[in-house]
């Protein structure tokens, strides 16, 4: 049966042909640009880790008093050297590290290039479920011994050493002589959520890692923000003992008792600080989990939410269009219902074969959209920064979507002429003819 | 012409009056709010930094020796940047240059909160730029207080000191901001952090911040510049060309680079770097990549709508108008003339898609009110309003028109024919 509603359908879109030929242009565009404002809005809103963001924390810890701040502002969205290796050193997490970004000279072939990466520690490959091509992470006892190592990606490995097992060789950094333990496989964390804090969240993905305790030795200087409370003593050791704010902090807790003992641990740091005079000030911490971290650092603009906002009322008004224009529709065929209905068809069948009708006219709406979603994302490529661009093409998680959505906005759009259609009168109709 | 058989008329057909009329409401609410955004992001995007733009570019470079302090002394570095100074001026070229942290529009904001007296809390915003005594003319901005700084005054700084310039000179909109009696030249401020007061020597017309769309869009004009040179492996030259000369500037800049220190890097784009030398125009369409791409959006999205909403009505009149043969036929045969039926149903649409556009007024409203929570909107000015409710209207007369034409060429026979 529901072949032969089929192709009753498919029939029935050539009679009236102006009136299918709107609704499927109307229902092809509204879903065209919400599709297209949704992926570019999927691109910047989506979760870069899923199966553990509710488990990773990000500690705010004033270390300079409302005195230094203006009242509406929060506290600083990075830690102090001081409070960030307390922290590390407490170890209250099962799994936490300290880090910053760096941008050392790689030498390669050709000519140095600046690399961007980051200073952590050993800690950040697990808790981010890091895979490695070779290799591995380096251990606490490097960490503790300020080695001279480095993970480095599968880009970087490509470049330096052809995409060979490089673990055991030996780069070049700042000059200095490290050796790989690790190389990454395939890694591109959209938006860089480990250090929103301090990098832009959609920049260039990271290309090495190296022990924090190495870079400090090494006084590499943050390649991202950097800002005191206070003049800091001279030198790259003064920024270490001055109230500067530059290293970004995470931690995992897996339960809500771990995240509360955190909470507290966290506020008796900041009271002992207190006691022992370095704050003069109560505690005023803050413990973001990822979701609301990605929040609070406005990963997603805003334009981009009012663009998707502004193309789903597009979508409405495309909906109330079809809902008119299918009211037209089947308004022209209630003698052929009559009839069916005076010979005894159910209401039931006459709705599922109207249904099956909109269906189908979604389908075709949605095979356009199809058709236009792409070239609105090609266009959208033009304009948009390359990092972004990339993950907003078409799909087939979108490809469904589009489809789907475009089937069940005409169905919903058709549930109203449906009823109108399975309630015109038989005796009415017939006798009109 | 009677309005009462047309609301009568249309009482019974209910469900279609209310679908244009919401069609129409839908529309004018999203199309007034659209034109709304796309003129703000117009006036935004073409703000003026107070800089003379054009001939002007920025070199990012990083010493080869190391993005660490270690690798090389201050002394050395800052000896290094005073011979690339003097390698950029020299060339034919260029007519001036400097070096700097940042730049306005380049989306690399210094930020540091001020305050007036030791003993408050901070309270003004503003970006900082590094700068020297070239800076004025390099980047063509207006002086209206005070004075230039002197050659004399302008040391090496590194990144990691703490900042407490002697002298500053300041934006005229921070200026107002930080005194509002209009005494700020000579008067003292503190950056963060400092109880060192730093004096204010000049104050420039107009010079918009690093970041185009900001967290604190009010201090879009609060800039300083500090009389430092940034003493660190990676810093950027700002550089204006001479006239006309822009693209033979930006080569002869990057050879004499090179020429004064073979090892050192400038981004190529490559491997995801962003460029390392680019004209003030690409900053600038940088910066409001993301205002342009808001507007042109909302262009599209505006348009589909229109359309959509236009070939709506047509459909739905028209099908209204075939309904309606034998009624038109005998008021035809009554004696109504054509113009009587193709006024009938202009006004009936003009009926429907006039009370549409009053309840599209109050969507409008609700939706702007929602907007400025999102973006930095004011409350929907009633121009757009008035132009959104024009272009609805006319449109859906325009729509209807073609469909009431066929009605009114239905002949008085169609009243007796059966079809």
């Amino acid at each position: 049966m529901f072949k032969y509603y089929l192709q009753l359908a498919a029939r029935s879109l050539q009679r009236n042909a102006v009136l299918t030929a709107l609704m499927v242009m109307a229902m092809g565009f509204g879903v065209a640009s919400s599709m297209t404002t949704y992926s570019l809005f999927r691109a910047v809103s989506g979760d870069p880790i899923p199966w553990k963001s509710s488990k990773l924390f990000f500690p705010q810890i004033d270390a300079s008093g409302p005195l230094h701040r203006r009242d509406a502002d929060e506290p600083n969205d990075v830690l102090t050297y001081v409070d960030a290796v307390a922290l590390m050193q407490d170890h209250r997490a099962r799994l936490q590290t300290a880090l910053y970004p760096i941008k050392p000279t790689v030498t390669t072939s050709k000519r140095q290039r600046a690399i961007p990466g980051h200073a952590v520690y050993r800690e950040f490959f697990p808790m981010l479920d890091i895979a490695f091509s070779y290799g591995a992470g380096w251990s606490a006892a490097e960490d503790e011994h300020h080695a001279m190592v480095a993970v480095i990606s599968k880009g970087l490995n490509q470049r330096l050493f052809g995409g060979t097992n490089s673990v055991g060789k030996t780069i070049q950094l700042n000059a200095r002589t490290y050796t790989v333990v690790g190389v990454l496989a395939d890694w591109h964390p959209r938006p860089k959520f480990y250090d929103l804090a301090n990098v832009e969240a959609f920049g260039a993905d990271d290309q090495v890692f190296i022990p924090f305790t190495t870079a400090i030795d090494q006084q590499m200087a943050t390649a991202g923000g950097f800002g005191c409370s206070a003049p800091p003593r001279p030198g790259f050791a003064g920024t270490l003992t001055t109230t500067c704010y530059w290293i970004g902090y995470m931690v995992e807790l897996d339960s809500a008792q771990e995240v509360e003992a955190y909470r507290a641990y966290l506020d008796h740091y900041a009271r002992d600080q207190q006691s022992a005079g370095r704050f003069g000030w109560p505690p005023d911490n803050r413990l973001h989990d990822l979701q609301a971290w990605m929040t609070y650092e406005k990963v997603v603009p805003p334009p981009t939410k009012v663009s998707l906002v502004v193309a789903l009322c597009l979508l409405l008004v495309c909906m109330v269009n079809t809902v008119g224009l299918l009211l037209a529709k089947f308004m022209t065929r209630y003698s052929d219902i009559a009839v069916r209905r005076a010979m005894g068809a159910s209401r039931r069948a006459i709705a599922v074969q109207y249904c099956i009708e909109s269906g189908v006219i979604g389908l075709v709406g949605g095979l356009l959209a199809l058709a236009l979603t792409w070239l609105g994302l090609s266009a959208m490529r033009h304009v948009l920064p390359t990092q972004i661009a990339i993950l907003a093409h078409l799909d087939f998680s979108l490809l469904w979507q589009t489809l789907c959505l475009a089937i069940t906005a005409t169905v919903i759009a058709g549930l109203y002429p449906v009823w109108r259609a399975t309630h015109a009168s038989p005796f009415l109709q017939l006798k009109e003819d | 012409m009677a309005i009462h058989p047309i609301v009568s008329a249309l009482q019974r057909h209910k469900v279609g009056t209310l679908l244009i009329a919401l069609q129409i409401a839908f529309t004018l609410a999203i199309v007034c709010n659209a034109l709304f955004v796309i003129h703000n992001c117009f006036d935004k995007m073409h703000r003026t930094t107070g800089l003379h733009e054009d001939h002007l570019f920025m070199i990012e470079t990083t010493s080869a020796s190391g993005a660490n302090s270690a690798g090389m002394s201050s002394e050395a570095l800052d000896a290094s940047i005073r011979g690339d100074l003097v390698a950029l001026r020299r060339l034919p070229s260029v007519e001036d240059a400097y070096e700097s942290n940042s730049l306005p529009l380049s989306n690399m904001p210094w930020s540091n909160i001020l305050r007036t007296s030791p003993n408050d809390k901070p309270h003004t915003f503003a970006e900082f730029f590094n700068a020297d005594d070239h800076t004025i003319g390099t980047l063509g901005l207006t002086l209206v207080g005070g004075r230039n700084f002197r050659a004399d005054e302008i040391g090496g700084h590194d990144q990691l000191s703490g900042m407490q310039p002697s002298v500053v000179i300041v934006s005229r909109q921070l200026a107002t901001m930080l005194f509002p009696n209009g005494n700020a030249l000579g008067n003292r401020i503190y950056f963060m952090g400092t109880v060192t007061p730093s004096t204010i020597v000049g104050i420039v017309d107009r010079m918009q911040t690093a970041s185009a769309n900001g967290f604190n869009d009010s201090a879009t004009w609060n800039s300083i510049l500090v009389p430092f040179r940034m003493v660190n492996p990676t810093r950027y030259y700002v550089v204006r060309a001479k006239n006309g000369q822009l693209a033979a500037a930006m080569k002869a800049a990057e050879a004499a680079l090179y020429a004064q220190d073979p090892l050192r890097i400038i981004p190529d784009g490559e491997d995801g770097d962003d460029i390392g030398i680019r004209s003030f125009a690409q900053i600038r369409a940088a910066a409001y990549a993301t205002d342009r791409t808001l507007a042109m959006l909302m262009g599209v999205i505006g348009a589909i709508l229109l359309s959509v909403t236009g070939a709506g009505i047509a459909g739905l009149s028209s099908f209204w108008v075939t309904q309606r043969r034998r009624q038109i036929g005998m008021r035809r045969a009554l004696g109504a003339t054509a113009r009587d039926i193709l006024n009938y149903f202009l006004v009936e649409n003009a009926l429907i898609s006039g009370s549409g556009a009053m309840l599209g007024i109050v969507l409008a409203y609700a939706f702007n009110y929602w907007l400025m929570s999102k973006l930095e909107l004011t409350v929907l000015s009633s121009p757009y309003v008035f132009i959104g409710v024009a272009i609805t209207v006319l449109l859906s007369q325009a729509a209807a028109f073609a469909p009431a034409l066929r009605a009114s060429k239905i002949a008085p026979m169609e009243a007796i024919r059966t079809f």
